[in-house]
């Protein structure tokens, strides 16, 4: 038997559909997928993007950079939680059950899976986070990203990555921000602060 | 080639220089052109309001006098577009209709005018004109520029052309518009002026009379300085003058 | 029940601070501004969205084919997926959610679906606790409004105002009206709902079919933080929504950010295909008047709308009047040609608040036919919508009067001489719209045809 609910949205559904066929136009034909090529100063183009976008994007460095960089910026009191290997932060993410747990995490250190120039878009799968609030929970962001996973624009991004093999994932440009008061940007709205990308060889 | 002039029904009663202006372009240029007496009104300000069956009379009667013509041409974009979408279907034994603007650069294909206008003129980018017949890209297409309207103005002596804060924002006349919803109506007017005269324009032109008696009637009632001219008196090399000196 | 104001009458209120409509259209123009830069930068702009269009038409077309293909993927991969026809199974399907969850507070964050159905107004009515976590949308429902602009729903607040709202909802300081100040006040606010929420609720912005996952697109975070802490995601899409492939989101994304605020992306694009381990993950599918319209022939390309409100920030009436003169959920152009097919007496005047300028279809992502929407909605309204008998007479006798050589001439000359005879103030009246801040154009000696007759003909 049925239930009740069950039943009701069956029958929605079948009214839906059945009036979608009714109404609908003939069919038209969905169009290939275009291609654009794109310039190839990758680096400056990424640089000039993220820029816009209220981050910044520092190159010619390794990942001593990057330690450097949270020595410099953040205190010991300060929770800081590295997902990349080489670089030691002083929070275990193995622990973490409770994404709630991340709550005071100061900054996460990332790697990105992809870099669109066109946008400073960073493809971030949930394997490269492990607990999906973590990008947004952090204060801060810094993000590691190997020069040659840069692409130009979109169209290249959804050739190379597979959308639906993770559970989740996140296009990341910048540092969250809002203009909804008076059209005024202020960067760090609900998710970090600030956001700064190490591009390496 | 045969031409019949059309000329909007409120051009015909109120401001007979932009019909005679348009009409002496077209003879100095050489044209066999005719106006057919019996012509009225498009119809648009009908079908625009939503009574688009209420101007099929005046549709017939347009396709009527101008049944024997090669070419229709019209100092009017709003008027030239409504004839196109709903007067005309595109048939081979139909007149082809034309602005007049569009007509001198792209039939006519004019390289020079004997037009002397030593003024500060702004140009109205009438919207029908613009992004209905193509006469210039509009600013929020993306592509390669080009304004058949100022390539024509350009060819005037002495003329400055002013650049704009907003190039073509519309006047906000828009038929009955202009008293159904007459606060946003003036509003947008009354903008569209400011961007002119902060730019020191002395003489606003445009394609479509429409548009600039709207602006006339804003400026003469605030009694301001600016002037409004249809492109054709321009072109015709007229001064600028109060209505009707 | 009070009627719905008329277009005209709201947009007169709006129009009387002057500085305020000023303000308002200075706001949103320098929006659309920055979209022409971002466009700009992008050579094939144009191919672009002739892409979209067409993908966005084929959607139209195969819509059954490709939500039953959606709705296999979602199943598959743990998404809970549920159909509402209307508002209000939607909204109670979202109730049956929360009662199942024991749960009295929930994070929202924004859905111009949710509005349309009165989300908030229902639950709120139940005794339920939403808090919109949209910086925006949570300013306006501190001070009991809807959005007047889908993607900027407190465009039409000064900061000063905000400061107000913050400071008798917040506790912030009395009279500041600082934006980061402010902004810094609601993240430490809005934080702690989402750390305790067990429900969250999301839009969606696209939902792929091939792959039975959706798109949300946010520059605050608010989605996100709301959903990767709760127990719960729900997340309301309407049925047109789709893309058929994960690759046509390279176009969309593209067109999307760019379209409504010049940026080239938004900060977070989420993609979500399954559920956090333990968790769930609805997707409501909401019809709601959705299928009616795509049986319109002439109207159904409004459903390619993928809200980015670029043709509100062009519109030169929108700009001056306000979302809240359309008195509809979607306002500006768009919302004027998709409300009348959900209620054609209530939104009658909307395709009438236009001069069809054409701007709103050039700036169209996907390539709505707008303004030739707004004029064929007009020719409906007359026939089908609310009367107006003086209107119709005076246009039946205006075509009529067109139709007849003779009597437009007689007209013509008639209404010539009596205008240059009479008095100013008889002429100046009441009655005359047009005279009420504007003069009538002068009387000219002859008119053409008298000259043409004199000057030409033989």
């Amino acid at each position: 038997m049925v239930p009740k609910k069950q039943e009701a949205m069956n029958s929605s559904k079948e009214a839906i559909i059945a009036a979608i066929k009714k109404n609908k136009p003939d069919l038209l034909p969905l169009p290939e997928h275009p291609e654009f090529p794109y310039g190839d100063n990758l680096i400056e183009q990424f640089q000039a993007s993220i820029k816009l976008n209220g981050g910044a994007a520092r190159t010619g460095e390794g990942k001593m950079a990057i330690q450097s960089y949270l020595k410099e910026n953040f205190t010991p009191d300060n929770q800081v939680l590295s997902l990349v290997e080489g670089i030691t932060g002083n929070f275990d993410i193995k622990n973490v059950q409770d994404p709630h747990e991340l709550e005071h995490i100061e900054v996460a250190v990332l790697e990105g899976d992809w870099g669109v120039v066109e946008n400073a878009a960073i493809w971030l799968p949930e394997e490269k986070i492990v607990h999906r609030a973590l990008p947004f929970i952090a204060q801060h962001l810094i993000v590691l990203l190997k020069i040659d996973r840069l692409l130009g624009n979109m169209h290249e991004v959804y050739q190379k990555i597979n959308v639906a093999g993770p559970g989740y994932g996140v296009f990341v440009a910048g540092p969250s921000k809002t203009a909804d008061i008076e059209q005024s940007l202020i960067i760090g709205a609900h998710g970090p602060r600030s956001m700064v990308v190490f591009l390496m060889e | 080639m045969k031409v019949g002039l059309f000329i909007p029904c409120y051009v015909e009663l109120f401001y007979p220089q932009v019909a005679i202006a348009s009409l002496e372009l077209l003879e100095s240029a050489g044209v066999d052109v005719d106006y057919p007496l019996k012509q009225t009104c498009c119809g648009q300000p009908m079908a625009n309001s939503g009574y688009q069956n209420y101007g099929e009379g005046s549709a017939a009667l347009f396709r009527k006098n101008f049944s024997e013509f090669d070419y229709v041409v019209c100092p009017s974009g709003s008027c030239t577009l409504h004839a196109k979408d709903h007067i005309y279907s595109g048939e081979e034994n139909e007149p082809k209709i034309y602005e007049l603007c569009e007509f001198l650069t792209d039939v006519l294909k004019i390289k020079e005018l004997k037009a002397d206008f030593p003024f500060k003129v702004g140009i109205h980018a009438s919207c029908h004109g613009l992004r209905g017949l193509h006469l210039a890209k509009p600013s929020e297409l993306m592509g390669a520029d080009f304004n058949k309207p100022k390539q024509l103005l350009e060819m005037v002596k002495g003329i400055e052309l002013i650049e704009l804060t907003r190039k073509d924002e519309c006047c906000g006349f828009g038929g009955t518009f202009a008293v159904l919803e007459e606060a946003v109506s003036v509003g947008m007017g009354k903008d569209r002026i400011k961007d002119h005269e902060e730019h020191g324009v002395q003489v606003i032109t445009g394609a479509d009379m429409s548009c600039l008696m709207h602006l006339e009637g804003i400026i003469r009632r605030d009694k301001s300085s600016v002037k409004v001219m249809h492109i054709a008196e321009i072109l015709n090399a007229r001064v600028p003058k109060t209505q009707n000196q | 029940m009070k009627a719905t104001p008329t277009h005209a009458a709201a947009a007169e209120e709006f129009l009387k601070d002057e500085e305020r409509s000023h303000w308002h259209d200075d706001t949103l123009w320098h929006v659309r501004s920055k979209r022409d830069v971002a466009a700009q930068k992008i050579p094939e702009w144009e191919q672009l969205r002739t892409n979209a269009s067409q993908v966005k038409d084929h959607v139209l077309s195969n819509m059954d084919k490709l939500l039953l293909q959606f709705e296999k993927n979602a199943t598959e991969n743990g998404i809970e997926v549920l159909w509402a026809k209307d508002a209000e199974e939607h909204n109670q399907h979202i109730l049956r959610i929360l009662e199942e969850y024991q749960v009295k507070n929930l994070v929202k964050s924004k859905s111009i679906l949710t509005e349309e159905c009165g989300l908030n107004h229902f639950l709120e009515d139940k005794g339920y606790d939403v808090v919109d976590t949209d910086l925006g949308e949570r300013i306006i429902q501190f001070n009991k409004q809807v959005p007047s602009h889908i993607v900027m729903p407190a465009i039409h607040l000064k900061k000063k105002e905000i400061g107000d709202i913050f400071h008798k909802h917040l506790g912030t300081d009395e009279g500041a009206d600082d934006p980061a100040y402010l902004t810094e006040a609601a993240r430490q606010h809005l934080r702690q709902k989402f750390i305790q929420a067990r429900v969250a609720i999301t839009g969606v912005n696209f939902g792929i079919a091939e792959t039975g996952g959706f798109v949300v697109c946010t520059n605050e975070g608010n989605a996100d933080m709301g959903t990767h802490l709760a127990d719960v995601h729900i997340a309301c899409m309407g049925i047109e929504k789709l893309v058929p492939r994960a690759a046509d989101l390279g176009v969309f994304l593209r067109l999307l950010a760019r379209s409504a605020t010049g940026q080239s992306i938004t900060n977070y694009t989420s993609h979500f295909h399954r559920p956090r381990e333990g968790k769930k993950l609805y997707l409501i599918l909401v019809d709601n008047g959705r299928t009616d319209q795509l049986g319109r022939e002439d109207f159904r390309n409004s459903l390619k709308c993928i809200r980015c409100g670029a043709c509100m920030n062009t519109c030169p009436i929108y700009r001056r009047s306000s979302g809240f003169s359309y008195n509809s959920t979607v306002p500006g152009p768009i919302g004027s040609i998709l409300s009348p097919g959900m209620d054609l007496k209530k939104h009658s005047t909307l395709p009438f608040a236009s001069t069809l300028c054409g701007s709103c279809t050039d700036v169209c992502p996907v390539k709505i036919n707008i303004h030739e929407q707004l004029y064929k909605w007009r020719q409906v309204i007359t026939k089908e919508g609310p009367s107006q008998p003086s209107k119709k007479w005076a246009m039946r006798f205006g075509g009529n009067v067109m139709s007849k050589p003779k009597l437009f001439d007689l007209m013509g000359n008639l209404a010539r001489k009596s205008l240059s005879i009479s008095p100013r103030g008889f002429v100046y009246n009441s009655f005359n719209a047009w005279g009420k801040h504007r003069e009538l154009p002068e009387v000219p000696k002859e008119s053409f045809k008298e000259w043409y007759r004199k000057n030409r003909k033989q």
